[in-house]
């Protein structure tokens, strides 16, 4: 059975059915990741003086650099992918898709030594305010990260290779989505590096 | 963005990729060093979030096509980002009610 409207645009919305769907599940979690950021707010301007800075600078801000440094290549090297496969060069849309999947598997590497950095020194989500909000906020990126993993991995499989040869505009619109899904993660990033990091 | 393309505005579209990470790059130096500056905490914090803000239009703009997007997608971040900044300010009301007291 064929999905609707996943090549042709709707005649309504002038889109395609997955691009408006991920944008609108963008939006939820622009509100999801915006509430916790008001969270954030909140228990800063409530908190003893000092004490936010105190325990920011026991994170580590060069990992935190190059985390963002990783992040922002893997948004490129995806951006990348889409434009091979509208260039029909499938096999160049593999290796910018290997090198974004390799690069968040690096992010994920330096987060957990991040994360275990902290653990050996005694130092967990129940050990200040700003801890609790730093685990929670990095917590649920990372798992936006390694969701983000699992499909990137479906589309780098050999079966992306029968899905591209079957329906390449249709295989080129998933990864568009896929990708719109990535940037939005790395965007989040791009806030929580100074908020947490360096405020 | 549209699914019309040509091979000619892809690789157009693929220099631009190039220089915006090229910018990114810069910009991610830049928050880092500014980090370092002699400056208020409120001064800070703008500093931070400008730049921020400028990277996040970067990759939203053109990594995810935004500056050339349909009117429906358009409409419904503006309409997100409205909610957002209401809840932004959220605590910031609550704060000057506290105040007040």
């Amino acid at each position: 059975m064929e999905i609707p409207y996943s090549i042709k645009e709707r005649e309504d919305t002038g889109l395609i059915n997955s691009k408006l769907g991920i944008w609108i599940f963008l939006a939820s979690e622009i509100m999801l990741f915006g509430g916790l950021f008001s969270a954030y707010i909140f228990l800063r301007i409530a908190a003893p003086p000092g004490d936010f800075d105190y325990w920011a600078s026991k994170l580590s801000v060069p990992m935190a650099t190059v985390n963002t440094m990783v992040l922002i290549s893997s948004s490129v090297s995806m951006v990348m992918a889409w434009a091979s496969l509208k260039l029909n060069d499938f096999s160049k849309y593999k290796i910018y898709l290997g090198i974004t999947i390799l690069c968040s598997f690096i992010f994920m590497v330096i987060k957990y030594f991040e994360y275990t950095g902290k653990f050996h020194h005694d130092i967990f989500p129940s050990s200040s305010t700003f801890m609790a909000i730093y685990f929670t906020l990095t917590g649920l990126h990372g798992l936006h990260i390694l969701g983000g993993v699992f499909v990137m991995l479906y589309f780098y499989l050999p079966v992306s290779h029968k899905l591209w040869h079957d329906q390449p505009e249709h295989f080129t619109n998933r990864i568009e989505v896929l990708g719109l899904y990535w940037h939005f993660v790395d965007l989040v990033w791009i806030f929580l590096f100074p908020v947490l990091y360096l405020l | 963005m549209s699914s019309e393309h040509s091979k000619e505005s892809i690789q157009e579209h693929i220099r631009v990729y190039l220089m915006v990470f090229g910018a990114l790059g810069v910009l991610t130096v830049i928050t880092v060093l500014a980090s370092f500056l002699e400056v208020s905490t409120s001064e800070g914090i703008f500093l931070a979030l400008i730049i921020a803000s400028v990277k996040a239009s970067l990759v939203a703009g053109y990594f995810m096509h935004l500056i050339s997007e349909k009117s429906m997608i358009i409409s419904i971040l503006l309409l997100t980002v409205f909610f957002f900044f209401v809840m932004i300010f959220l605590p910031l009301i609550s704060y000057i009610d506290h105040a007040s007291i």
